[in-house]
């Protein structure tokens, strides 16, 4: 029988990192994910895995940076401002090829912003965040379930392509309470050895870790090495569709949007409006085909988002003048209501 | 005739690219003969620096993981937490491990992170060409004080040892000079006795060494090696800052 229990979207996250054998966790408060760092702080202890509660993000993404090097599994958890701080490590595990689940519980920005969820930093989880040429595998759940089982699916992608792989929820998901099945099944990788730790050159010569390419054409070569491993990425691409077959408009939205979406979505489907909706699960790498599939009959979306605007530019650049784009959204933690996305449908209509 | 000097294990068969009269060399080779004769090579991790010593993995014959600059203590934290049986070390400039990595250094250290911290104090910053460091001497000349470091535009030269003495989590701090044999030979003995602490799961340890930058400081390596002597040792006096091992 399924072992359902009720559960807040940050501590599925933990208890999903645990299930998914994570060895250590870095932490420094920031609200609103604090519930994560306490839980953690208390489950770690008790399984005897390493918990810290470091001096500062930059200190937390180096400590994920050390543990994973070592091969084991290891996550930090943070919110928009301590994200930003954590984006000078993420870059060098990029640049390393390590390992590791970065989650962001998005807040209302820019600078401090306010503590209402938000999706203001999909730019910055997207396109690398950081310096450098390099990308973050990027899931948004919109569920506490799919929190469970997609940070236990993280872990495994990180693995797969030895790079950060980015959780992005928002406030309200990390607060939401739903029932959870905690042996639901999550699909397995079939994951490389991991045959670059460092762990004491024992049995072999002694390996080196390192973002540093000074030798002529070396740094352009590793860049061309990464490039392709972004491009592999596109097997794992994950994305939901719903009633797009028949639709003459569809929404596009992933996280929290989609949620409201969805509502919108059957609210509208009530009034005859015949509305499809599109949900990039993996924002990188991004659902292009499914987009693309549904331009070929669809000539109207809409994109709805908590921000002024950042996914829209992808789904643009990949539907291309096919259709129609449209936007709606709100930043600094508005979260759009069910009848507002329905009136906006009705007024594109 | 017997043999005294040997190749060490530890370092690997190779030039260095350090400038002449440099102090980084001399202390990899200390490191390397503390490794050695501790027989630990194979379960060390050493922790390269942003720095002129982040080549140290070309160097050394053990595993070498690069940091961002600045964060080696956290790296290493996250290391040993994960693997405690190994050796944990890191090997950091004063710009490194006092100004960029401030935060980093003292956390570790009150944590009493049992790892073992080999601090290379130049009082420059010399991979960037000789900027000051927070060890800048007062009245020390380099290319971001060109009228002499003024402790009213730019403050003080940072003491670590004495700066880290106060905390919980600290085992053992020894400042020493790589200036002439007797002094090296008691900085080898210092940076093994902090590589023992690690081994007995004492907590955190760290060696300062004053090193040279002939070429920052704009002196031969005989005079560099002078400098120390008469400017440095006077500012960072020499010996055990803290033992509670
Ligand atoms: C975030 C960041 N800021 C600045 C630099 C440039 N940088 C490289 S090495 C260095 C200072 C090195 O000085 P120190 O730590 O004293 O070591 P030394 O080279 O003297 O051995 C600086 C500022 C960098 N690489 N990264």
């Amino acid at each position: 029988m399924a072992k359902r229990v009720l559960m807040k979207g940050n501590i599925a996250i933990g208890e999903g990192a645990i299930k998914a054998n994570c060895k250590a966790y870095f932490g420094y408060p920031i609200t609103p994910q604090n519930d994560l760092t306490a839980h953690m702080s208390k489950r770690m202890v008790e399984l005897d895995r390493v918990f810290i509660q470091s001096e500062s993000e930059i200190a937390a993404i180096n400590m994920v940076f050390g543990a994973a090097l070592t091969g084991a599994r290891a996550m930090t958890s943070s919110s928009s401002p301590g994200i930003s701080l954590k984006q000078e490590g993420i870059s060098y595990m990029a640049g390393c090829e390590l390992p590791g689940v970065i989650l962001n519980v998005q807040r209302g920005g820019p600078g401090l912003g306010n503590i209402s969820g938000a999706q203001g930093d999909y730019f910055q989880a997207t396109r690398g965040g950081g310096h450098g040429d390099y990308r973050t595998l990027v899931l948004a759940p919109d569920s506490v379930q799919e929190m469970y089982d997609l940070v236990q699916e993280a872990f495994d992608l990180a693995d797969k392509y030895r790079n950060p792989v980015v959780i992005l929820i928002d406030g309200v998901l990390g607060q939401m309470m739903e029932p959870v099945d905690l042996e639901h099944d999550v699909k397995k990788y079939k994951l490389p050895p991991k045959d670059w730790i460092l762990d004491g050159c024992k049995t072999r010569e002694p390996r080196s870790i390192q973002s540093l390419y000074m030798k002529e054409g070396a740094l352009e070569e590793h860049n061309w090495k990464l490039h392709e491993k972004y491009k592999k990425m596109k097997q794992d691409i994950k994305c939901e569709t719903q009633h797009v077959d028949d639709a003459e408009i569809v929404l596009v939205a992933f996280g929290i949007s989609a949620r409201v979406c969805k509502s919108a979505m059957q609210l509208a489907r009530k009034e005859g409006i015949k509305v499809g909706l599109i949900r990039p699960i993996t924002l990188f790498p991004f659902p292009e085909e499914e987009i693309l599939k549904a331009t070929e009959h669809v000539k109207k979306f809409l994109v709805v988002e908590m921000n002024l605007g950042q996914m829209v530019e992808d789904v643009k650049l990949i539907i291309n003048s096919k259709a129609d784009v449209h936007f709606y959204g709100r930043p600094g933690g508005g979260l759009s209501s069910q009848e507002e996305i329905v009136n906006e449908i009705s007024r594109i209509l | 005739m017997k043999k005294i000097l040997f190749k060490t294990e530890a370092l690997k068969d190779t030039v260095m690219s350090y400038c002449p009269g440099c102090g980084h060399g001399v202390i990899h080779r200390l490191v390397a003969e503390t490794i050695d004769e501790l027989g630990i090579r194979e379960k060390t991790i050493g922790i390269a620096p942003v720095g002129c010593a982040v080549f140290a993995y070309d160097y050394w014959n053990f595993d070498v993981t690069e940091a961002a600059h600045g964060r080696p203590p956290a790296v290493a934290t996250g290391i040993k937490r994960v693997l405690p049986d190994r050796v944990v070390f890191t090997y950091q400039g004063d710009g490194d491990l006092i100004a960029i990595g401030t935060a980093e250094t003292i956390h570790a250290a009150n944590r009493g992170e049992n790892i073992t911290v080999i601090f290379v104090n130049n009082c420059v910053y010399g991979m960037t060409g000789g900027q000051m460091a927070p060890t800048t001497l007062i009245g020390q000349k380099t290319t971001t004080t060109p009228f002499g470091r003024d402790e009213k535009i730019a403050g003080y030269p940072i003491r670590v040892c004495e700066l880290l003495s106060s905390l919980g989590g600290v085992t053992y701090l020894e400042r020493v000079a790589v200036t002439d044999a007797k002094n090296i030979i008691k900085a080898k003995r210092a940076i093994k006795k902090a590589f023992q602490v690690q081994l007995d799961k004492k907590g955190f340890s760290l060696v300062e060494v004053l090193s040279s930058c002939p070429t920052d400081w704009g002196l031969n390596p005989q005079e560099a090696i002078e400098y120390i002597e008469k400017n440095m040792i006077p500012y960072f006096p020499l010996g055990v800052v803290k033992d509670k091992s």
